[in-house]
């Protein structure tokens, strides 16, 4: 498993969201510039998954963002890893996950 | 053995289980199905309770302001504490704190103060790092790390793998190759500080047990002083025997208790539900899974307490503990596999925890020594020491 994901980015519409499975997994949101803003997780709580995580995302953001989504049942700590990875490439979380980084640890990635 | 828990003992356990039912399965509804933590105000108000119950710390010797609880009592109290979702690797969510790493009990009087007495206060975190990717069921031959003399200290090089918490530690101790010609009587034990130069944490491992994660540690020319040695030179991996040999009885006991919970939802599915007419506890297929889990619970118990009245009794205990943890992780698998077929496809479901206890207990098969090294111990006790 890489420690970044690094598939393609995909336009967040209600139909690209409506088209996702609803399995478990992590997904990242960037803005228009290609920004992350999110990393977040389709938790066994949501009632579709990633799917469902998705579309609450797009509510509550609205549109011009992009996603990526890897399934994955290990979502808590994959999810821990992906802040991780960003915060030691970027020097800071992403903006929607500010509230996070009270719990996170603190990895240098090769 | 003859046992039977004393009236204080019971009055225990029966506090510790109320709190279980009524603090942390509420809680635990509400939290999604693989989490290891609380939310900070409901861990923090759950902790002022555990100590309002005289039970805060119960790992915790007297001398360092633990509530003086013999092993027994605490093994009695680690069934209950995990008879819940998270309980197997988070009993009760650590809401009756924790000894920390048990070795800095050893420590001199400045690393106490640096390092254990922090620790005890919940203001420190540390993280134990002994296995290696070159092996973990043998780490006395397996250790690769190694620590040079290096002007007045000391320079650490090598790996570790299968650590817990090293990223959020603010210190953890680290077991490296000092004398490589000693063998076991060649390991030395180092206090390393989180941001020491040289000290990385590469990589998040992910395993079956998703609710938490291991990491990967680097350490390249990490300089450490003689004062962060801990214990004596040459003599770090009585250090990490000691710790592994006791560790093994609440091991145990968190099987047990999954065990028990299991089995109690099982019996309780059974006379629930139906199947062609007729309750899945009148079918003999069905009364002999469960039969075969009471069989394995109470083994696993009776082994376990078995140990534990010999540590209090400060007899030799290493083949007793090695016989609990070996009945109590296969037995605790067992247990759970079996009220897994008997619950049928929601068994497997996210909605109840036997898939989380299923995925967890199977690691406990291989963690803290896997099942063949326990044989391994038992059969040194059998045929004698230079049995190999």
């Amino acid at each position: 498993m890489h420690q970044r994901l690094d598939k393609p980015w995909i336009e967040l519409t209600g139909e690209t969201a409506a088209r996702l499975p609803g399995q478990l997994g992590v997904y990242q949101i960037a803005d228009a510039s290609g920004r992350i803003v999110k990393i977040g997780t389709g938790d066994a709580r949501q009632p579709f998954g990633l799917r469902s995580a998705l579309q609450a995302e797009l509510a509550t953001l609205g549109p011009g963002h992009r996603f990526r989504v890897e399934i994955n049942q290990m979502y808590r700590t994959r999810w821990a890893e992906l802040l991780m990875v960003h915060r030691a490439d970027h020097g800071e979380l992403p903006s929607g996950n500010a509230a996070d980084g009270a719990r996170l640890g603190v990895l240098s990635p090769s | 053995m003859d046992f039977e828990p004393t009236e204080e003992q019971k009055m225990l356990v029966e506090g510790v289980r109320r709190f279980v039912r009524e603090e942390i399965v509420p809680l635990e509804e509400k939290l999604d199905p693989d989490a290891s933590e609380l939310p900070p105000e409901d861990h923090q108000r759950l902790v002022e309770k555990t100590k309002a119950m005289g039970l805060y710390g119960i790992d915790i010797p007297k001398q360092f302001g633990g509530p003086d609880i013999d092993i027994v009592t605490r093994t009695l109290l680690a069934i209950e504490m995990s008879q819940h979702r998270g309980g197997l690797y988070v009993p009760c969510y650590g809401t009756f704190g924790g000894a920390g790493l048990a070795q800095l009990f050893e420590a001199n009087d400045e690393q106490k103060e640096k390092y254990l007495f922090p620790t005890l206060r919940g203001e420190k975190k540390a993280f134990f790092g002994l296995t290696e990717p070159s092996g973990g069921s043998d780490p006395a031959r397996a250790i690769r790390t190694r620590a040079v003399r290096s002007g007045n200290g000391w320079s650490i090089t090598g790996r570790k793998i299968f650590i817990s918490g090293a990223d959020r530690a603010d210190y953890g101790i680290v077991f490296a190759r000092t004398a490589p010609e000693q063998g076991r009587e060649g390991i030395t034990c180092f206090i390393v500080d989180k941001g020491t130069p040289g000290f990385h944490v590469r990589r998040v491992v992910h395993t079956l047990r998703s609710s938490s994660y291991a990491t990967e540690l680097e350490f390249d020319d990490c300089k450490v002083t003689d004062g962060q040695i801990l214990g004596e030179l040459n003599k770090g991996f009585a250090i990490a025997n000691d710790r592994l040999s006791r560790q093994r009885i609440p091991y145990a006991a968190a099987c047990i208790g999954v065990a028990i919970k299991a089995q109690q939802m099982a019996v309780e599915w059974s006379k629930m539900r139906e199947t062609f007419g007729a309750r899945l506890s009148d079918r003999q297929a069905i009364q002999w899974m469960l039969v075969d889990n009471e069989i394995d619970i109470r083994t696993a118990r009776y082994f376990t307490l078995a140990a534990a009245l010999k540590a209090r009794a400060n007899q030799p205990f290493r083949t007793e503990a090695a016989m609990a943890k070996l009945i109590a992780t296969e037995g605790g698998g067992r247990v759970v596999d079996r009220a897994m077929q008997i619950h049928g496809g929601m068994g497997v479901t996210k909605d109840l925890p036997l898939e989380r206890w299923y995925r967890e207990m199977r690691i406990r098969r291989i963690g803290e020594g896997p099942s063949e090294v326990q044989r391994m111990l038992i059969a040194r006790e059998i045929l004698g020491s230079k049995a190999r």
